[in-house]
């Protein structure tokens, strides 16, 4: 692959412009604005021709790993294909060029989207009523937080301040009910992975404001017991919060709402297929039981039952306002073409194929690869590093890090590494239900290749990657002396 | 495998001491470094904080994962090893001659529930 890591501004040319502006009547608008608030530097823009442009990007992309190039087994955040009727969807104007404020009666259809995806969110996962306001799944979390919150407050209850996470969760969840002002206890798991039920319930008592869980956890494993917690935890008062990453296992099969959650979150972009991965945009709506409806964030989208038209609420009982308008809506856009194009039979199989790939992959590699927990898994599952790994040998000892980058090298993006935390050598896999038999075999065969490799010729995994445009980065460095402005050298 | 040094004392979660008198000087030890990986940043307390034995006194953060510092005694922070602020590498480089907090012990008997070398020896055996 040709190596390119140019920036725009170094291929500009003072005075090499690629466009022209039509004649801009405006031009003396800015005449009255007093002379300390107009710019007096031009702005400092990249001047460059269009063909500079398109071959700066395409370069740029060329250099990109994502689901359109390969196979992408991230454990935990569900790297599925993302159909690009979706993306089309979103991008027809009458979506894109909406403006937030623009009245009820213009963005009819809009308004109808946002109402009907909520409405099959609620039947995908047993809930009552969806929130599709926040931005991503984390804020989801905040979001379903405060409604816990305001739950026990509204009846009084005010010494609710504890919210119970499983040592195996993702780490927002601690954070997130840190955020929301809420003192985190951590629960143990059993060696099966599983929530320990003992611990569990020795930790209730009436300062626990809720327990928040993944199910599938984040070892892949069905959490067998869920009815059992959800009796004990609401009859000690507390509700069950939902933690929506890993629901792709679970889709058309199992809802929250059937195993007794009361607030949860979906990943749009994990679950429903939207486009995903250094940094956004996400989204995370909030689904709620009958009984916490009321507390649903503003503005919501109502239908009214004799006009069929939509409008814009506000609720006044809302635990508050978590965003300025409704959200990202061209994520909500994707992930409803995208329930549409599946259809009731279709979603059903979303679960079962993702189940069966993760576990032809686990048992394709257990020979090779130490699996701590050997039971079915769900959507995901965790190998704890090599079982011939040369340990003892510092200069032949290789570790899961090293198998990871030497995977770039068989053009597969390398898979989760170090989480979850309860293994040294965790390597996590996620290969979801959009990837052919032949795609997972390919992989296997990779990852038997490294393992052999890791006997014969260690060196070709400490060494790796060779085939990518940069080798190994300088993670340190890239934390501690992050470069994160570009400053134009002035000659 | 992972070092241990003889004469220090050692708590399960992977702190060491070494006791001058009523001072006890904590660090993490080698199998804490290797596990987390190249370390970037410390976060430690203030001279003159408070410790307590088995409570978080601070955290190390690498490019894997934070993980909280557990105080193997109670007492006053003497001293921070201001060094590791701009090198939180030297963790990784040598984590027994690199300290983290120097603490005047408030219960120098307390150390008496800690491992000796031979004893955190055997306990990462078990773990392994």
């Amino acid at each position: 692959m040709k190596y390119y890591d140019k920036l725009i501004f170094e291929l500009s040319e003072e005075g090499r412009i690629g466009f022209s502006l039509p004649d801009n009547p405006w031009a003396d608008s800015s005449d009255r604005i007093p002379a300390g608030l107009r710019r007096s530097v031009p702005p400092e823009l990249p001047q460059v021709s269009e063909p500079d442009v398109v071959r700066h990007y395409v370069n740029l992309s060329a250099m990109n790993f994502g689901v359109d190039t390969g196979f992408y087994p991230l454990g935990s955040c569900t790297m599925k294909y993302n159909p690009k009727i979706d993306e089309e969807m979103s991008e027809y104007p009458g979506f894109s060029g909406i403006h937030p404020l623009q009245p009820a009666e213009t963005v009819q259809g809009t308004l109808r989207i946002y109402h009907e995806l909520a409405g099959w969110l609620s039947s995908l996962t047993g809930m009552s009523a969806f929130t599709l306001n926040p931005f991503a799944g984390a804020h989801g979390e905040l979001t379903g937080l405060m409604i816990m919150r305001a739950f026990h407050i509204s009846r009084g209850d005010l010494k609710r301040t504890k919210v119970i996470v499983p040592d195996s969760a993702h780490g927002t969840n601690p954070a997130s009910a840190a955020v929301c002002g809420l003192e985190v206890v951590q629960v143990r798991s059993t060696a099966e992975g599983l929530v320990d039920t003992d611990d569990l319930k020795s930790k209730l008592d009436d300062t626990v404001a809720g327990i928040m869980m993944t199910n599938p956890n984040t070892l892949g494993l069905f959490e067998k017991e869920i009815r059992q917690i959800c009796d004990a935890v609401h009859e000690a008062g507390g509700l069950l919060y939902y933690d929506g990453a890993n629901m792709n296992a679970l889709l058309g099969k199992v809802r929250p709402g059937d195993m007794g959650f009361d607030i949860m979150h979906l990943n749009l972009h994990k679950t429903f297929s939207t486009p995903h991965g250094g940094g956004g945009p996400g989204s995370g709506p909030v689904g709620v039981t009958q009984r916490l409806k009321h507390l649903l964030p503003s503005p919501s989208v109502v239908k009214s039952p004799e006009t069929g038209r939509f409008a814009i609420a506000d609720n006044p009982e809302a635990a508050g306002r978590i965003s300025g308008f409704m959200g990202n809506f061209g994520v909500l856009m994707k992930a409803y073409a995208y329930i549409l194009m599946l259809g009731k039979q279709n979603v059903r199989k979303v679960g079962p194929y993702s189940v069966l790939a993760a576990n032809y992959i686990k048992e394709s590699l257990k020979d090779k690869y130490r699996l701590p927990i050997p039971s079915l898994c769900k959507h995901e599952f965790v190998f704890d590093g090599l079982i011939e790994a040369n340990a003892g040998d510092p200069a032949r000892e290789v570790t899961t890090l090293d198998v990871a980058k030497r995977l770039l090298d068989y053009g597969f993006h390398a898979p989760t590494i170090y989480f979850p935390l309860l293994f040294h050598q965790s390597i996590m896999i996620e290969p979801t239900e959009t990837e052919s038999k032949e795609t997972l075999d390919a992989f296997i065969q990779a990852m038997r290749t490294i393992a052999s490799e890791a006997v014969t010729e260690p060196d070709l995994l400490k060494n790796a990657p060779r085939n990518t445009p940069v080798r190994r980065p300088d993670e340190t460095g890239a934390a501690t002396r992050p470069k994160l402005v570009y400053r134009q050298d002035k000659p | 495998m992972s070092k241990i040094v003889e004469g220090l004392l050692y708590s399960g979660s992977h702190e060491w001491v070494m006791v001058e008198g009523e001072t006890a000087v904590i660090g993490i030890t080698d199998f804490a470094q290797k596990s987390m990986g190249n370390i970037v940043y410390v976060d430690m307390p203030d001279e003159d904080d408070e410790v307590t034995k088995d409570e978080e006194f601070g955290a190390v953060e690498s490019v894997k994962a934070a993980s909280d510092l557990y105080s193997p005694v109670s007492g006053t922070v003497a001293a921070r090893n201001e060094a590791l602020e701009d090198e939180p590498g030297l963790l990784n480089s040598d984590p027994y001659a690199n300290w983290i907090i120097k603490v005047k012990m408030s219960d120098p008997s307390e150390t008496a529930s800690l491992m000796d070398a031979a004893g955190y020896g055997e306990f990462l055996d078990k773990q392994a």
